[in-house]
């Protein structure tokens, strides 16, 4: 059987961190963005996955496994700031959200 | 995994990945992201790590993302009229990320990444299970097991001081 060489995950991984950096870059909405972040988190995960199965040590999916409690950790603390933020200023948009900007 | 399962997981993976970004809508950006999420999770069960494959689809596609739902439910958000960028943010953006893969995909693509045994090689009967992740995790990776239950209990503090009506 043909097996699949480790660059072509490699490759899938940046492809999908790749997604996620444009879609921080171009969407407005926070919660999007928020998701496109997830996505270049899990983007890694795959990548570390990959790099554990090639080495043949479990270290890898031991980070993953911290990689997804700070991933469960930020999206609670994320939300939450949308959520005030929401309501004091009755948008999510990004570009609405510019006290601090100069 | 065969290569053209490979190709046809990884065209499913990017296509939702795609969609995460490209939908003018909220609550379809957030299922979008929960199919992504079982893609990789299928990777994950074809790269021999059962366990994290698990945890991707009960803690992420799960957990994670119903909160991600019930938040864009609260908020009651609607498509969005201006939901991508103007064009030359948009372009500026596309240019620099092909930038970003180009440069990425110069060094992936090169041959003798990851030396030791590879992916052919056959693993142990018992990798990515649960008793040997357990292993690794209490031994080596104790402090940062700790250090992890300190963050977990400072982040739920913390979002349910900022969620509260009013901050005193």
């Amino acid at each position: 059987m043909t097996v699949v060489p480790i660059n072509w995950y490699l490759i899938l991984g940046a492809v999908l961190f790749t997604i996620g950096v444009i879609g921080v870059l171009v969407r407005r909405n926070v919660i999007v963005i928020f998701m496109s972040i997830e996505l270049m988190l899990n983007a890694v995960n795959l990548v570390f996955v990959a790099l554990s199965r090639q080495l043949h040590v479990m270290d890898g999916q031991v980070v993953v496994f911290f990689v997804m409690t700070v991933a469960a950790a930020e999206a609670a603390v994320g939300l939450a700031i949308i959520i005030s933020t929401f309501r004091n200023r009755e948008t999510v948009n990004a570009d609405e959200l510019n006290l601090l900007r100069w | 995994m065969s290569p053209v399962l490979f190709g046809i997981l990884a065209a499913l993976l990017i296509a939702s990945a795609l969609g995460v970004v490209l939908s003018a809508s909220p609550i379809r950006s957030a299922l979008s992201l929960v199919l992504t999420l079982f893609f990789i999770a299928v990777q994950f069960l074809f790269l021999d790590a059962q366990l994290v494959a698990a945890l991707q689809v009960v803690v992420y596609a799960g957990a994670i993302m119903v909160l991600f739902l019930f938040v864009i439910m609260l908020l009651n958000l609607q498509e969005e009229p201006q939901a991508i960028a103007r064009l030359g943010q948009r372009a500026a953006a596309v240019f620099l990320g092909s930038l970003f893969l180009l440069a990425a995909v110069h060094f992936l693509a090169k041959p003798g990444i990851g030396a030791g045994t590879g992916m052919a090689g056959a693993v142990p009967a018992t990798f990515g299970s649960t008793e040997l992740l357990a292993e690794t995790l209490f031994t080596r990776f104790l402090f940062a097991f700790e250090i992890t239950s300190v963050l977990l209990l400072v982040a739920v503090i913390g979002a349910v001081v900022l969620a509260k009506k009013t901050l005193t």
